[in-house]
């Protein structure tokens, strides 16, 4: 059998004919397995969806209840059967809940990796290695130039810059799924333990974090008769919202930016941002390698980001390789896709 | 130097004056000597050694990285040092990082041949920051995102009762890695002797007018002068400790420029600091600023041009007479002060900036719009606009509020084509920020095709950026290096509104033309190429102006 006869790409997402499902579908469709749940991966209008209890949950948190037709929770690791595949769901470290999909059909073992990282998160599940024989692999740091810093360091600089400026309010730009739980819970492993203020944007999913088991601390709303009053305190808001009128209102505001992205200066420069910080929830250049090598897989296929320079290596290591050129993830076309500018 | 490296990286995203001061004070106070007073120097840009050429750099990640990915990566970061700070391949550290002493001492003592090696020693023991730093550093290309005026600034802050004028008068005769500067500040040691006998002096800056409702002031306390199109300056002279005559021309920004005239400075025979505008006049008629242009471009100054284009200084305002500080008096009475001065010294390469009379804000209108009839006469083609003072104004430092107005002329305007693009500098190194555009002409044997006229790299809003950036990403047609053709035709391409301060003949530009200050004014996604402007309308402005 072909690879292609168990996946394919098609304009909607990757198809698997077997199962008649998507993966994490563009458009609403029948079946759906759904990786994670930031949404250029899991979106709402779907038959049935088969995702991790945490997924569906974040999903249920941000789409409400009606999100999809029927759901069906996938734990990690166990193994269910749909259409003629046996589907199952493990960690990929990526957010809360977040999965690689492991699909064996006919003794073919496919893996897709969705959004995943190496690096420990402590609101998330350790990536798990699953050996196959294709893996398809994201590839949004898949340049050499992106390397991840420990993430305890860049909240060093944060904390440095509080301390130094104790009267200005440092507004952290974070996507609000992931990203920004990962900073409060490693703000409170650095010994932070004021009360973290939240941009309304980030309650609900912050909220549906606490209900499944993950403890933040005190977090408080921002409201508009507050902002004047915050003076050394952090406070985390949708990155747009730096730009935006409501973080004038806060007392000599510090615009602070948290992704992967701002490892490049001219990037991070162009957003306006005053205090960058390398955090990124997406494999750097040497975990992406790592991680192809480490699940033994003998086809790889690089999808969503800088797939050019991943599909080279993987050539030089003597791998067989081709890029999907899925359209869709993140911001077509855009190198910093203002979605995943603050996801990563 | 990694330490310092997380400063010059702080430094280089932070916006604000204050914050910035604080950052390099902080510095300053938790660094010892001599670490701090290197830094010090490369803020100050008073490191001195050999450059490293881009092409080591280059040679030595070429060694440790595989040439498609490192072409993929440069291509995507779009500035080498950066690439190869960022690519510099294993993670194992040094058990301590270099000195910035060490590195600066380093790279004077290392022979040529051995750089590479030791270089690349460096390389390996520092982070991605320090590496970044580094080699900004020697490559001669740091770029940091605070003036000298700042950085020591930040060092007067250190002191309790020390101002940045007074560390700006001792800083002629310091040298890295400054500790006696360091103990004075600091209260431990004696006051460096080295007053500068001809030392720059911030100067004062203005608002734009249309941000203020000027006609809600009083004409009566305001003085209107011309606002001429040269080279802002000042010319600061005295006499040293052994009674010698010193004399500098200083850079609005304060770099020392006098190299760059020496006829001029070689005529600064007097005691004292006037701020004016540097102009180039022949047989007593101000040059445009096209003909000043031309005097700077050429790297060396000989006497064939400064018989050419000789520089003269129209004078606005009198800082200093002798030893006297006039900067704290109103500036009618410095205007006096100017007006005997001038006539005392009767020299010939310094006249006086006129007043312009007038009696109501129309009148004042009416002047800006036909300088020539208000006095400019013949030299109003080097009319940029009025300046607008209060005649109560002191000489404050910077860009106070309320006191100093600038009135430019409206900008022209012409509809022109995007044909390249290139990628830009610094903060703009990743996006295609310079943009050459065309206007339409008839060519006898092509037919009509479009002219390059100009290079526009400002004007636009960080989103529109990013926007151009995607469009020529998407509409390249064709790659010479780092520019890549866009396509412009007559049915195809991207029309921008481009705003310019002047515009003159040139020999140098194969359209004939040439624009001053071109910038993107407004990006014409709605105009369709073939209604962008032709050639003859912007001869027709030239024509228009030297019949005025
Ligand atoms: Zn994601
Ligand atoms: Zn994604």
């Amino acid at each position: 059998m072909r690879p292609e006869d168990l996946l394919c790409p098609t304009p909607r997402g990757l198809y698997c004919p077997p199962a008649d499902a998507y993966i994490d579908p563009m458009r609403p469709a029948e079946r759906a397995l759904i990786t994670h749940g930031h949404a250029d991966h899991a979106r709402p209008g779907n038959g049935a969806v088969m995702a991790t209890p945490e997924t569906l949950a974040i999903m249920e948190a941000r789409y409400g209840e009606d999100f999809c037709g029927t759901r069906q929770p996938s734990p990690y690791g166990a193994k269910t059967r749909v259409g003629e595949v046996s589907v199952s769901f493990h960690p990929a470290g990526h957010v809360l809940g977040a999965a690689q999909i492991r699909l064996e059909w006919k003794g073919f073992r496919a893996v897709v990796s969705g959004d995943y990282k190496r690096a420990h998160d402590p609101t998330a599940a350790d990536f798990e290695v699953v050996p196959c024989d294709l893996f398809v692999t994201e590839a949004t740091f898949g340049l050499p130039v992106f390397r991840h810093p420990p993430a305890e360091d860049e909240i060093a600089k944060l904390l440095h810059s509080v301390e130094l400026f104790p009267e200005r309010a440092h507004l952290v730009g974070a996507y609000s799924l992931g990203k920004a739980q990962r900073l409060m819970k490693l703000l409170r492993a650095a010994g932070w333990d004021r009360p973290i203020h939240l941009h309304g944007a980030m309650v609900r999913v912050t909220e549906a974090y606490a209900r499944l088991g993950v403890d933040l601390g005190e977090t408080v709303q921002v409201t508009a008769a507050d902002r004047a009053k915050l003076a050394g305190a952090i406070v985390l808001c949708p990155p747009s919202a730096l730009r935006e009128l409501w973080a004038r209102k806060f007392p000599d505001p510090v615009a602070v930016a948290a992704s992967g992205w701002l490892r490049v200066r001219a990037r991070a420069r162009q957003g306006g941002v005053e205090l960058p910080l390398v955090v990124s929830d997406h494999a750097d250049w040497d975990e992406l390698r790592r991680t192809i090598l480490d699940t033994g897989a003998e086809e790889i296929w690089v999808t969503h980001g800088e797939e050019d320079a991943l599909v080279h290596w993987c050539g030089t290591a003597g791998l067989k390789a081709r890029p999907l050129r899925l359209v869709g993830y993140g911001d077509e076309g855009d190198e910093t896709p203002a979605e995943e500018a603050a996801a990563p | 130097m990694n330490r310092f490296a997380f400063l010059l990286d702080r430094l280089a995203y932070e916006p604000r004056r204050n914050a910035k001061i604080r950052l390099m004070a902080e510095y300053f106070r938790e660094t010892p000597d001599p670490e701090r007073g290197f830094a010090l120097a490369a803020l100050t840009g008073a490191l001195s050694f050999r450059h490293a050429k881009p092409g080591l750099i280059r040679g030595l990640i070429m060694e440790r990285t595989d040439p498609v990915l490192f072409g993929l990566s440069y291509d995507y970061v779009g500035d080498l040092a950066e690439t190869v700070a960022l690519m510099w391949p294993g993670e194992t550290r040094a058990n301590r990082s270099p000195l910035l002493s060490e590195i600066v001492e380093g790279l004077t003592s290392t022979a040529k041949l051995d750089l590479p090696k030791r270089l690349a020693q460096w390389l390996d023991a520092l982070d991605e920051t320090g590496r970044w730093a580094l080699l900004k550093l020697i490559t001669g290309s740091l770029r940091i995102g605070a003036s000298a005026r700042l950085a020591k600034t930040a060092v007067a802050a250190l002191g309790e009762d020390v101002k940045p004028d007074d560390v700006e008068l001792v800083w002629p005769g310091l040298a890295p890695p400054y500790e006696d500067l360091f103990a004075w500040v600091e209260g431990r040691g004696e006051r460096p002797f080295a007053e500068d006998p001809a030392p720059f002096r911030p100067p004062m800056l203005a608002h734009p007018l249309e941000d203020a409702n000027f006609r809600a002031f009083e004409p009566k306390d305001f003085v209107a002068e011309w606002k001429w199109d040269g080279i802002r300056v000042q010319a600061s002279a005295g006499r040293d400790a052994e009674g010698r005559h010193v004399a500098r021309l200083w850079s609005r920004s304060g770099e020392d420029v006098s190299g760059a005239f020496p006829d001029l400075v070689e005529a600064l025979t007097f005691d004292g600091a006037i701020d004016g505008e540097l102009l180039i006049l022949r047989e007593g008629r101000v040059q445009t600023f096209n003909v000043l242009q031309q005097r700077l471009n050429r790297k060396s100054v000989t006497p064939k041009l400064l018989a050419e284009f000789p520089a003269h200084i129209r004078a606005y305002d009198l800082l200093v007479e002798g030893d006297e500080d006039l900067r704290e008096r109103p500036f009618e009475e410095r205007r006096k002060r100017l007006e005997a001065f001038i006539a005392r010294e009767d020299n010939r390469r310094v006249d006086l900036s006129a007043i312009v009379p007038f009696d109501d804000w129309d009148g004042l209108t009416a002047a800006r719009l036909d300088p020539a009839s208000a006095g400019a006469g013949d030299d109003a083609a080097a009319v940029e606009g009025l300046m607008v003072k209060r005649r109560d104004s002191p000489y404050v430092v910077g860009r106070p509020k309320g006191l100093w107005f600038k009135w430019k002329h409206d900008p022209m305007t012409v509809d022109a084509v995007l044909m390249y693009a290139q990628r830009g500098h610094g903060r703009r190194s990743s996006f295609y920020s310079d943009y050459t555009f065309g206007v339409w002409t008839t060519d006898p044997e092509e037919g009509e095709r479009l002219a390059p006229v100009g290079k526009a790299y400002f004007g636009f809003t960080d989103e529109e950026l990013t926007e151009l950036d995607r469009f020529v990403r998407k509409n390249t047609t064709n790659r010479f290096g780092p520019v890549r053709e866009v396509v412009h035709t007559a049915e195809q391409g991207l029309v921008l509104e481009i705003a310019f301060e002047g515009i003159a003949r040139s020999t140098r530009h194969k359209s004939g033309v040439a624009m001053r200050f071109p910038r993107v004014a407004r990006i014409r996604w709605d105009k369709p190429t073939a209604e962008a402007d032709r050639l003859e309308s912007l001869e027709a402005l030239i024509a228009e102006k030297e019949g005025a």
